[in-house]
């Protein structure tokens, strides 16, 4: 696989090694195209104007949904919700479901692999509700022990938020067994952050049984500024509006107002039609690839990161073996903090990311304060591994690295 | 507007020669052996700071007499930047009057923000070995965070 040249950022800089996917995707050539000609030739207020340019961008909007829906494996695509991001998409579940269905004595289970975003937003519901916020713990080798899990379900359990794939370790969690348990034992709702799935692996929402599944455009080839929250109609039906304003209204009385249908209900002011465009031409990208190839090419990179690395003195890698990962590898190497190293690795053209990876829950737990990130993606090849590889080796000899 | 091959360029060190001149054997040798880590039988203030970007965390005790500062420590655990400058501060200022520190971390911002290059920086002594910082912004911080904690701690005592 060969796509460097379909990325201008990476086609212009050669000597660049860009190993940093899990924090955000380089763009193909085709969604920053996608993106202009919209302005080019849709802009307009969608939903507003009654005149034909106005129908266009809506129509535009609309398709985008349809197509990322698709590619998500959402029937319903009423139920795909854009938002800015993971993000945002947890906070509209904690604000509008959690702040409904949550009181005092309740039980909120997150887990020690949780990025901040499925963690903090849980953590504050809790603390404003007097619910109880109980932690999933690990296995030793990066994994959600499941028989913690177990445990921690009781009559009093609300909700289940998870990851489908950890960004600091690249665990891949075994969402059809983590909602097996809580179904088997719960009553409560499970919500899956998905920033680091979607881009990764074919990805079902209909099949995959979580109640909530929020994901990240921006990871996935896509603009900054857009992802979504995809979740049961159900749920979403009784949900509060999230924000309140324009388009999201059926009916403004001085009084009282009632709330437009879904997906309108949770997408307040003048939508983000932009990069709704610019996501749907990322995922057609994908397709054309084939998530397939995609998780297959991540795979082969990673068993080739993870055979020479290992091989490095001195280095340790966390996080379970390469075939239970995604194209996630962390890592310290001896006495070389991770930010020294990213500084070292950074003069090679290697950019790689260091410190706690939004997941200083988990790095208490691995007893580290940092490690070392590498996350691989389409347009990686051997090369930067290459790179990756003679870079750490030049860390260890400007800090004189001695074997103990 | 210029290339974008330059553009692209630009944001990173020019080569790795740049960042070999950062690691100096000074920086290496006070990151290896650290002077003045530990805790102060008694001390007047204690800071504890992070750098909330890379987890990098200090905890300085300051012991002041008089007009300055008569020992401090530090703890704590990061980058081998933020630990050098952290040993190397804690040498400099020792025994010194607050006004000379506050003279001497004044002009070590400088530096590290890359204001000042030729003024006669004589007195931040081993201190100029991380002159190199100042390429690196994303270093910077890591630099100045036991200088933070000192600043408050000066702070605090002045209140």
């Amino acid at each position: 696989m060969n796509l460097r040249a379909d990325f201008p950022l990476l086609a212009n800089d050669p000597g660049l090694h860009y190993l940093d996917s899990a924090a955000t995707s380089q763009k193909p050539k085709v969604v920053l195209e996608a993106i202009r000609d919209f302005y080019e030739t849709s802009n307009a207020n969608p939903h507003r104007g009654a005149y034909a340019l106005s129908v266009r961008a809506t129509e535009r909007y609309h398709q985008s949904r349809f197509r990322i829906a698709r590619f998500l494996g959402v029937k319903d695509s009423d139920c795909l919700i854009f938002t800015r991001g993971t993000t945002e998409a947890l906070n509209l579940v904690v604000a509008s479901w959690g702040r409904a269905n949550i009181s005092r004595g309740d039980e909120i289970v997150i887990t020690a692999l949780d990025h901040h975003a499925n963690f903090v937003p849980w953590q504050q519901l809790a603390l404003e509700k007097h619910a109880k916020l109980r932690v999933c713990e690990l296995t030793a080798d990066g994994r959600l022990d499941l028989d913690c899990l177990r445990g921690l379900l009781t009559p009093k359990t609300k909700v289940v938020a998870f990851n489908h794939v950890s960004n600091a370790l690249g665990t891949i969690n075994p969402v059809d067994e983590i909602v097996r348990l809580v179904r088997s034992n719960t009553y409560a709702i499970t919500v899956c952050d998905g920033a680091q799935s979607a881009p990764h692996f074919p990805v079902s929402f209909d099949s995959l049984g979580v109640d909530f599944y929020a994901f990240s455009g921006h990871k996935m080839l896509g603009p900054m500024g857009l992802g979504g929250l995809i979740g049961k109609r159900e749920l979403l039906e009784k949900m509060p509006p999230y924000q309140t304003g324009g388009d999201m209204i059926e009916f403004v009385g001085d009084e009282r107002t009632t709330w437009n249908v879904l997906p309108y209900k949770f997408e307040a002011g003048t939508p983000n039609a932009a990069d709704a465009v610019g996501l749907a031409a990322a995922v057609d990208y994908l397709d054309r690839i084939g998530m397939d190839r995609v998780l297959e090419h991540e795979r082969s990179l990673m068993s080739t990161a993870q055979r020479r690395l290992e091989s490095i003195d001195g280095l340790e890698i966390y996080g379970p073996l390469p075939s239970a990962r995604s194209g996630v590898l962390s890592f310290t190497m001896s006495d070389v903090h991770p930010h020294d190293l990213a500084t070292i690795l950074d003069g090679e053209g290697v950019c790689i990311r260091a410190g706690h990876h939004c997941a200083q829950p988990l790095m208490r737990r691995l007893k580290v304060v940092a490690t070392a990130r590498a996350s691989f993606y389409v347009y990686n090849d051997e090369r930067d591994i290459d790179a990756l590889v003679s870079g750490i080796m030049k860390a260890r000899e400007i800090f004189g690295y001695v074997p103990t | 507007m210029s290339d974008p091959l330059t553009e692209a360029r630009r944001s990173r060190p020019e080569n790795s020669a740049e960042v070999a001149a950062l690691y100096q054997e000074i920086i290496l040798d006070h990151y290896r052996r650290p002077r003045n880590k530990g805790a102060l039988e008694k001390a007047d203030a204690t800071i504890e700071m992070r750098n909330p970007l890379c987890g990098d965390e200090i905890a300085l005790q300051v012991a002041f007499n008089g007009d300055g500062v008569s020992d401090l420590k530090f703890s704590g655990r990061g980058c081998s930047i933020s630990q050098a400058s952290a040993s190397m501060m804690t040498q400099l200022v020792k025994g010194k009057s607050t006004e000379e520190i506050n003279a001497i971390r004044k002009q070590f911002r400088d530096l590290m923000l890359g204001n000042a290059p030729d003024a006669d920086d004589s007195r931040l002594g081993s201190l100029r070995a991380l002159s190199g910082v100042a390429r690196f912004p994303a270093r910077v911080k890591c630099a100045l965070l036991a200088w933070n904690a000192l600043e408050s701690a000066l702070a605090e005592r002045a209140s």
